[in-house]
C-alpha cells in the first residue's frame, strides 16, 4: 500500500535543482583551482567558480528570504528524537525491509538524521564556503580595507578548501541516501513532481 | 577580451562600488611620449662647426675639440660608473665596479687593462697607472657616434684604430681605420647601437652576458622589444635610462626591485627612471586582480617570459676549468657545438648557449652582495659570485626574473680566495698566449699585489642577473596556468618560496584528509548499497 502526499512546493524544488546544479559545478571549478586536475584551463576555471559562486549567493538570499517568509525554516530545527531509530534503521532495518521509522508529512519533510546533516551543511560547512570564499574573492581589496593585517590567503583557501571536501563528502552520502526511500527512485521523483510517495 | 568578473559580480548585486583607481590603466604618463625624438631636432649641426673642420689624429685630439664648447661635459662622465669603473655600494658598504669585482666570465680587468678597456669611456687605461683627472682622456664618440662606422678593438686601450688593421690578429680581416673626421661631424644622441657598442657585447662577444641584452636590439621587431621597436614606439635606450648630466640611472650594483611609481614633471623626483613603474604607474593594468599580482611580483617576471629571443644565444655556463688544452701539435682549437656554436675554445674553456631561456625567478630586495677578491669562500659550496637578497616577508621584495650564470674558475686553495689572472697581454705570460694557468695566475695576483699560496684549483660559482630588457609585447606575457600549474603541471614559480598560489601548492594534509573522507563517503555508500541489494534478492528468494 502506499500512498502520495505533497511535500516539495515549486520554489523549493527550483532552490533544491539549481542549488545541485550550482555546487556540483562549483566542486568541479573549484578543485581545477585547486590544482587536481586540468579541465577548462586555470584561468577559466577561476572565471566560472567566481559566477557560479556569485549566483548561488544569490540564490541564497533568494532562499533565506522565502524560508522565513513561509516559515518552512523550522524544518530544519534540530532533533534528536528518534536519531537512534533512524542509525538503527538504516544501519540494521533497511536490510530487512523493516518500516521506516519516519514518515514525511508537507509538516515535517526530513527525517532526523536529515535535520542534523543539513543542519551540519547550513551552520558549519556553508558558513565555512561563503565566508572563506568571500575573503578569497575580495583578496584584491584587502590592503585597501586593511584586512591584509590579519588575512592570510593560505588560511583562507585551506578553510575554503576544507569545507569544500565536506561538501563533496555530503553530496556524495546524499545522492546515495535519496535511493532509500519507498521505492529508489520516490524521492528523486518527490524533488521533481514534488509529490512523494510513501508508505 | 576577458574582463574583471569579480567586478561584475559587484556591480551586479549592488553590494559595493569599487573605485577604480584615478587614472586610466596601463597609460603611460605624458613623459614617455617624447620617445623618438630625431637627430633633426637637434638646433646644432657638427659638420658646419670649423672646429670639426680637421683631420684628426687621434681620439683624445677630438675630445680637445668637444670640450672647447662642451666645457664640462668630461668632468661630467668622470662622475660616472663609465669612466671610474668603480661603485661604492652605499647600502652594503662594498668596493664594487668593473675595476674591483671578479666575475665568472672574463674573471676580471687588472692585469688585462689593454683588452678590457675596449669598453671604457675613455683612450688609453692600458695599466693600473691611468690617468683618470686627464679631461682629454674621456671619449665622447663611443656614446655619441651616428655614423656607425666607430669601433674600439679591445687590445687598444680604448683606442679606435688609426690605421688599417688586422683584427682578430692572424685572421686575415681587416678593420679599416676609423675616419675621425666624419665621425666628430656627426655626433649626435647616443642611441641602441652606440650604447650595444659595449652593453650587447659584455662578456666577450654578443649576447654573452645578460641574454637580455644583444644586437638584436639594435633593430629590434615589436615581438621582441615592444618599447624599442624599430617600427613602434622605437625608444632608445636613453627613453628609460634618461640620462641628465651624463649620469645614466640604473644599476644592477644596486637595482631598484621595488620602484615607487610615476615619475612626474614638476615633481621632486626621488626614483629610478628605468624602472617600469616610472611611466606605467603601479597599477597599470585594466584588471585589479593584476594589480595585486604586480604588488609582490615585478613586471619584468609576466612580461619576459623568456630572454635571448632576438636569435642570437646568451652564455649560460663557462666551464674555465678545461681552458688550456692542445691538439696533437701543441696548437690551441675550437670546438663547435651542433648548432655551430663555440662548445669549446683552448683560450676560455667549455661553454653552453642558450635561445628562448625562461628565467628563473626568486624574491629580490634590490641589496646585492658579491663576493670580493678578498672574501672567504668555501670551495665544497658553489660559491655566489653576487646574491640577491629577499624575502617574501621583508616588505621590500618582489618576485623576479633571473639569469642565472655558471660556471668553473680558479681559486686560491691557501687562502680560498677568488684569483686574477692574466689573460691577455703582451707578454709571454699571458693564457692565452702560452696556455699555462700557473703563471697567468702568478702574473695576474702579483699586478695586483694580492697574497697568492701558489697553489690553484677549480671552483664552481654562480651569478645571477636581472632580467630587465626585451620586453614583449602584452598579448606574449604569460598566462595564469604558467605559474597556477595544477598539481600535474610544471609552474614557473614552483621553487619560489614563501607565497600561496592557488592551483600551485595545496595543503598535502589537508588532500589527504579531504579525498580520503570522500574516498569513504563513496566506499561506504557503494558497501551499503551492494549490501541492500543483496538482502532484497534474498528476501525476494526467501518469498518466493
Ligand atoms: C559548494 C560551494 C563551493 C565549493 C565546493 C568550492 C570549492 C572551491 C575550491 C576547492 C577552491 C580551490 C581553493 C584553493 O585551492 O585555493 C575554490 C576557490 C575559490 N572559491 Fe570556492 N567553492 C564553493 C563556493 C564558493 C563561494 C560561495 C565563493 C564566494 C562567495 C567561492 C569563492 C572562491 C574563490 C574566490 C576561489 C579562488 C579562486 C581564485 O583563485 O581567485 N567559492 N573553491
Amino acid at each position: 500500500m502506499s500512498e502520495r502526499i505533497y511535500v516539495f512546493k515549486r520554489f523549493e524544488r527550483f532552490w533544491h535543482w539549481s542549488q545541485a546544479a550550482l555546487i556540483l559545478f562549483l566542486l568541479l571549478t573549484g578543485f581545477e583551482v585547486h590544482g587536481s586536475y586540468r579541465l577548462f584551463g586555470f584561468e577559466r576555471a577561476v572565471d566560472y567558480h567566481t559566477v557560479a559562486a556569485w549566483t548561488l549567493v544569490g540564490l541564497w538570499v533568494f532562499a533565506i528570504f522565502w524560508h522565513f517568509t513561509t516559515g518552512e525554516w523550522r524544518q530544519y530545527i534540530p532533533t534528536f528524537q528518534k536519531v537512534d531509530a533512524m542509525l538503527q534503521y538504516y544501519l540494521f532495518g533497511i536490510f530487512k525491509n523493516a518500516p521506516h521509522p519516519f514518515r514525511p508529512t508537507t509538516l515535517r519533510k526530513h527525517n532526523p538524521l536529515q535535520r542534523l546533516a543539513y543542519l551540519f551543511i547550513m551552520v558549519i560547512v556553508g558558513p565555512m564556503i561563503w565566508v572563506s570564499g568571500w575573503f578569497y574573492i575580495f583578496y584584491d581589496y584587502w590592503p585597501v580595507w586593511g584586512w591584509d593585517r590579519f588575512l592570510s590567503l593560505e588560511w583562507v583557501a585551506f578553510f575554503h578548501t576544507l569545507a569544500a571536501f565536506l561538501m563533496l563528502a555530503f553530496v556524495i552520502v546524499h545522492v546515495y541516501l535519496t535511493t532509500t526511500g519507498h521505492t529508489p527512485l520516490s524521492h528523486l521523483k518527490a524533488m521533481i513532481t514534488g509529490w512523494e510517495e510513501v508508505d | 577580451m576577458r574582463k574583471d568578473l569579480t567586478s561584475y559580480a559587484l556591480v551586479f548585486f549592488g553590494l559595493i562600488a569599487t573605485a577604480q583607481a584615478a587614472d586610466p590603466p596601463g597609460t603611460p604618463s605624458a613623459a614617455v611620449v617624447m620617445a623618438g625624438r630625431t637627430a633633426a631636432s637637434s638646433t646644432a649641426d657638427h659638420s658646419k662647426f670649423k672646429e670639426l673642420d680637421r683631420d684628426f689624429k687621434s681620439g683624445p685630439e677630438v675630445t680637445r675639440a668637444c670640450l672647447q664648447c662642451h666645457t664640462e661635459a668630461a668632468r661630467q662622465v668622470m662622475r660616472t660608473k663609465h669612466w671610474t669603473w668603480e661603485f661604492l655600494n652605499p647600502g652594503t658598504g662594498q668596493r664594487l665596479g668593473k675595476k674591483n669585482v671578479i666575475n665568472n666570465f672574463c674573471t676580471a680587468v687588472p692585469s688585462n687593462y689593454e683588452f678590457c678597456t675596449a669598453c671604457h669611456v675613455g683612450y688609453g687605461w692600458k695599466d693600473a697607472n691611468f690617468d683618470f683627472s686627464s679631461e682629454q682622456n674621456v671619449d665622447c664618440l663611443v656614446c655619441h657616434d651616428t655614423t656607425g662606422t666607430y669601433r674600439k678593438l679591445p687590445g687598444f686601450a680604448g683606442h679606435p684604430v688609426y690605421q688599417d688593421t688586422e683584427f682578430p690578429p692572424k685572421s686575415g680581416k681587416i678593420v679599416k681605420a676609423v675616419d675621425l673626421k666624419k665621425v666628430a661631424q656627426h655626433v649626435g644622441k647616443s642611441s641602441r647601437k652606440t650604447c650595444g657598442s659595449c652593453h650587447f657585447f659584455g662578456g666577450g662577444g654578443d649576447g654573452v652576458k645578460h641574454g637580455d641584452l644583444d644586437s638584436s636590439l639594435t633593430q629590434p621587431g615589436r615581438h621582441l622589444d615592444v618599447h624599442m621597436a624599430k617600427d613602434g614606439l622605437n625608444f632608445s635606450c636613453g627613453t628609460c635610462h634618461l640620462t641628465s648630466g651624463h649620469d645614466v640611472p640604473g644599476s644592477r650594483y644596486a637595482p631598484t626591485a621595488m620602484p615607487k611609481g610615476r615619475i612626474i614633471r614638476g615633481q621632486k623626483e626621488t626614483g629610478n627612471p628605468a624602472s617600469c613603474e616610472s611611466c606605467h604607474g603601479v597599477e597599470p593594468h585594466a584588471m585589479q586582480r593584476l594589480n595585486t599580482h604586480a604588488r609582490k611580483i615585478a613586471c619584468q617576471t609576466c612580461h619576459i617570459p623568456e630572454y635571448a629571443r632576438g636569435g642570437i644565444p646568451t652564455k649560460t655556463l663557462w666551464d674555465w676549468s678545461t681552458a688550456g688544452r692542445l691538439d696533437k701539435e701543441g696548437k690551441p682549437f675550437k670546438v663547435k657545438d651542433s648548432t655551430g656554436r663555440e662548445a669549446y675554445d683552448s683560450k676560455k674553456g667549455d661553454f653552453r648557449w642558450e635561445t628562448h631561456v625562461i628565467p628563473e625567478y626568486i624574491w629580490f630586495n634590490g641589496t646585492v652582495n658579491y663576493t670580493l677578491r678578498e672574501t672567504r669562500l668555501d670551495p665544497t659550496q658553489v660559491v655566489k659570485i653576487n646574491s640577491f637578497e629577499g624575502s617574501p616577508m621583508d616588505g621590500r621584495s618582489k618576485i623576479w626574473p633571473i639569469k642565472v650564470f655558471r660556471g668553473k674558475q680558479p681559486y686560491d686553495v691557501g687562502h680560498n680566495q677568488l684569483v686574477v689572472f692574466h689573460t691577455w697581454g703582451k707578454d709571454d705570460a699571458a693564457l692565452w698566449t702560452n696556455f699555462n694557468w700557473e703563471r697567468a695566475i702568478e702574473w695576474g695576483m702579483r699586478e695586483i699585489g694580492a697574497q697568492y699560496s701558489g697553489k690553484f684549483a677549480f671552483v664552481a660559482t654562480e651569478m645571477s642577473w636581472p632580467i630587465t630588457h626585451m620586453v614583449a609585447p602584452k598579448e606574449d606575457a604569460l598566462g595564469c596556468a604558467q605559474c597556477h600549474a595544477p598539481a600535474t603541471g610544471v609552474g614557473r614559480l614552483d621553487q619560489v618560496p614563501g607565497v600561496y598560489i592557488p592551483g600551485r601548492s595545496a595543503n598535502r594534509a589537508l588532500d589527504t584528509f579531504g579525498w580520503g573522507l570522500s574516498a569513504l563517503a563513496l566506499l561506504g555508500v557503494l558497501v551499503h548499497g551492494g549490501l541492500r541489494i543483496l538482502t532484497a534478492r534474498k528476501r525476494e528468494g526467501d518469498t518466493a
